[in-house]
Order: C-alpha cells, then structure tokens, then sequence
C-alpha cells in the first residue's frame, strides 16, 4: 500500500468484484440450465448435448427446485447489496 | 426549480445580514446551473445502464429510459453521504467562492454537451470535477489544487476501473457462454433478456447514488460558501429532491447518441454479454463506492463492454472506436478545466453578478448551437439500433439509414 494506490482495495474490489461481478450472472446461468433440463424419458432423445427446444422451462422438478435455488441466491445477494447502500448512506438512523 | 416552493431555502437565507442581497441571485443561478449540469449528466450516462439492454432488445428503448429515470430517482435517495465530497480533497474548499463553483458548472456543461454531440461516452464527473478545478486554479493559482488527490482519488482510479471492469466482464462473458452452451440460441437469448433486465436495474440504480449525490455536493457546497446552511450541516431535503429529478429527467430524455455508441458502436453484443457487462459493472462501482471512490460510471460500464468482447470467442471490438473515447477521456479533465477557467476569468474581468449573467447568456447560447447543431444528424428511439457503418462521424449512420423519415 502506497500513498498513491491503496493496493488493499484495488485487490479487494478485483476479487470480489470477480466472484460477484462474473459469479452471480453464472449462476444465474447456472439456475436457467437447471431450468431447461427435461423431465423423465424425453431428457433422452435428443441423443446430443443440444436440445432443440426454445422453451425456458425443461420440466425436470429437480432441475426447476435447483434453479429456485439459484435465482434465490442472486436475488438475495442483489437485495442485501442494496440494503448496505441503504444503511452507508444513512448512518444515523 | 422545485426546491424553491417549500421554505427550506428561505428559512436558511433568513439570518442572512444585507450584503448577502446580491450573493442570493448568484447562489440562485448556481443552483440553477448545477440542476442543469445534473441534467445532462443524466442523458450523457443513460447508455451506462441500458445501452447493452436496448442493442440486446431485453428491453424497447422507450422503456428502457423510462426504468432507467425512475430508478435513478429512487438510487438519489437510497444514499445521503454526500456533504461536498466533490471538492474537499481535491481544491482548497477555503478558496471557492460561488463564481468558482459556477464557473466550475459551465466547463462541465460544455464539455458533456460536446461530447453528446460526438456520440462519444465520456465521464460527467471528470467533467465537473475538471471545471471546478479549472476555475479553482483561475481564482486561486495552482497551489489551491490538491494534486496529490487529484491523482490519487481522479485521475488512477480513472485509469484503473475501466481495465478491472474489462476483467469482470470478459471472465463473465466466457463463463456464461461455457455455461450456456448445450441450451439452444432462442432459450439462451430469451433467459438472459430476463437477466439483463435485472442487471441494467441496478447499474441504474447505482448510478442515480453516485451521480445525482455529486451535485447535491456542489448545490451544498455552493450553500455553505454563501453561509446560507452551516459548513457542518446535511444535505436539505428539496437539494436531494431536486437532484434527483434532475438526473431522472435527464436519464428519460434518453442520450441517443450515446447510447448508438455504446451499445452497437464498439461490440456487437448480444444477451449473454449484456447480462456480464451490466453485473460487472454494478458489482465494479458499488464496490469501489463502498471503499471510498467515487468512479467514473462511463469509465466502468466503457470498460465493461469491451470486456464483453474480449470474453466471448469470435467477438471483435471496435478498437478505432475505443480509441476515440480513450482519447476523449483524456481530454475531459483538461478542456473542461480550460472552459471552467476561460468562465471565470470573463467572470472576474466583468465582476461583480453581471459577470456571472453574462457568462450565463454565453452558456445557454453555446448550449442551444450544440443542440441546434445535434439537429442535423439525429439520433432518436426510432434509429438507435441501425447498423453501425460509421467510424469518424457516430452520426452519419443515423442519417443515412433514415432519409424518408423527419
């Protein structure tokens, strides 16, 4: 750390800028592939890794509880990055 | 001028002795001048946000500056911290007068008003903090300029925040194509539309607590110069309120221009990349906001979209165009210092509030040129998204690709 560069930040911002930054829109990644899995025997027809469908939803329960789970942790992470907006901004109260 | 109707104002000029008659217009022009300031920086930066989003269609562009302008009304309130922490650090607060600050407003307007022209994205903070420190040096020499904290705080987290931003953006980009690589084209696309509805909310968001709050400092700094409120006293409520709407209104009015360059002039983006550029730059400024910087949103959501480019395999970004903003990036703190000076010493020479009203006059004519100027080449809602053919004149495209149409 000099007095030009507060290197401490600068390292902080990098990594968690990363994991947040790149992190949360891959899970949401994550969460819509979850989405699209198929449910039962169709899953297994496509033969390929490509489905040929446009559909959001695939209609695996598993897969749409896991993509719950996803966009839940997104969500959360949005409204408490929000909410410590709120309370930096409004110390006395 | 919507603070002026409840009695804040007047409650605080009320122990106000007589020689303060003359300084009252002068702090009402100021005022005036900054809210306008704030205007433009709310059409200027409208693409940070929703430039992705609308080249992307997640969202029709009407909509998109619609959402944008509320959302910057709701991110003035969502953080009072400001008090002047535009100047403090950067000039000898001990030395501004009101003349500074206005003159410090007019290189900022200027300078964004130019730029908007151009077509090219360029920091509205760098632009008002150039001005003020341009019109600190005419009043005060040199010495009055932090210039340890001009580089510190300005000018390398200026040169850092767009390549980290790039980072963030490019390593989302390749995760979220390595993710999404078994989904079809049409799932992919419709998903992260969704996606980036989100995530544009919140760069939106972010910029209305960063931006708005930089002219609160100012209109705060100018009351305290006057004495008008206390050197330790908050924010007043109709300051906030004012900035807020503002920059709304600013952010509704849409800067097209800008917008055309960001989202179809330097990548040709699609959902997935508009998802990663807006979380990396949402995540990149509320994090450095959090450690105390106060970054260019330009700068990050610029830095960010090239990122997008970098990231995804087969993608090409402009560099010809990326260039033209650098350069322009490194001009905005000089030209608008040289403007900021260049109005206060006509000013000064003038004296006196008949100086500030002529330089008013010279703005508001300088500032109806440009827009008369923006008239032949416009770019409105209608031919945002067209093909990008340009590389010289950002507007030439929009012409072209739009002779029947007024």
């Amino acid at each position: 750390m000099n007095s030009w560069i507060n290197l401490t930040a600068l390292w902080q911002i990098v990594v968690i800028g990363l994991v947040v930054g790149a992190g949360l829109p891959a899970l949401f990644a994550i969460g819509m592939r979850l989405l699209g899995l198929h449910g039962g025997a169709r899953a297994q027809t496509a033969g390929g890794e490509t489905t040929d469908s446009d559909a959001l939803v695939g209609g695996s329960v598993a897969g749409m509880i896991g993509a719950a789970l996803c966009f839940l942790i997104v969500l959360a992470a949005i409204g408490w990055s929000i909410w410590a907006i709120y309370q930096s901004g409004h110390p006395h109260k | 001028m919507v603070g002026f109707s409840d009695g804040t104002l007047d409650s605080a000029l009320w122990d106000c002795n007589s020689e303060c008659v003359g300084n009252d217009l002068v702090l009402v022009l100021v005022v005036v001048t900054a809210l306008s300031f704030d205007f433009t920086n709310g059409f200027h930066d409208t693409g940070n946000a929703m430039a992705t989003s609308i080249a992307t269609k997640a969202l029709s562009p009407r909509i998109a500056v619609g959402l944008s302008g509320v959302l910057n009304l709701v991110g003035a309130f969502l953080s009072l911290s400001v008090a002047a922490t535009i100047a403090s650090g950067l000039v000898d607060t001990g030395l501004v007068t009101l003349t500074v600050v206005f003159a410090g407003l007019a290189g900022g307007i200027i300078w964004n008003l130019l730029t908007w022209l151009l077509g090219i994205p360029s920091s509205s903070s760098h632009a008002l903090i150039g001005g003020v420190i341009g019109a600190t040096i005419a009043a005060a020499g040199g010495h009055a300029v932090q210039w340890h904290g001009l580089f510190s705080k300005v000018i390398i987290p200026a040169g850092l925040s767009p390549v980290i931003a790039a980072l963030v953006a490019g390593t989302g980009t390749w995760l979220l194509y390595r993710i999404s690589r078994s989904m079809s084209d049409g799932a992919r696309s419709h998903g992260f539309r969704i996606g980036q509805i989100g995530s544009a909310s919140l760069v939106s968001l972010a910029h209305g607590t960063n931006d708005a709050q930089k002219t609160m400092g100012i209109i705060t700094l100018a009351l305290i110069v006057n004495h008008s409120i206390g050197a330790t006293a908050t924010t007043p409520f109709w300051v906030i309120l004012s900035c807020g709407l503002a920059i709304s209104l600013g952010t509704y009015m849409g800067g097209w221009r800008v917008i055309r360059t960001l989202g179809k002039g330097l990548v040709e983006i699609e959902a997935p990349q508009g998802m990663a550029a807006e979380s990396a730059s949402a995540a990149v400024i509320l994090l450095s906001s959090h450690f105390g910087y106060s970054l260019s949103t330009t700068h990050v959501a610029t830095g960010s979209i090239i990122g997008t480019g970098l990231g995804k395999k087969g993608a090409e970004v402009r560099w010809n165009v990326a260039g033209r903003m650098a350069t322009a990036w490194v001009f905005t703190l000089p030209s608008a210092a040289i403007v900021g000076a260049g109005a206060y010493a006509l000013a000064h020479a003038i004296g006196g509030d008949a100086g500030i009203v002529i330089d008013l006059v010279l703005l508001v004519a300088v500032a109806a040129t440009i827009y008369l100027r923006s008239r032949q080449s416009r770019v409105g809602q209608d031919n945002v998204n067209d093909e990008w053919t340009g590389s010289g004149a950002p507007s030439a495209p929009a012409t072209t690709a739009q002779p029947a149409t007024a």
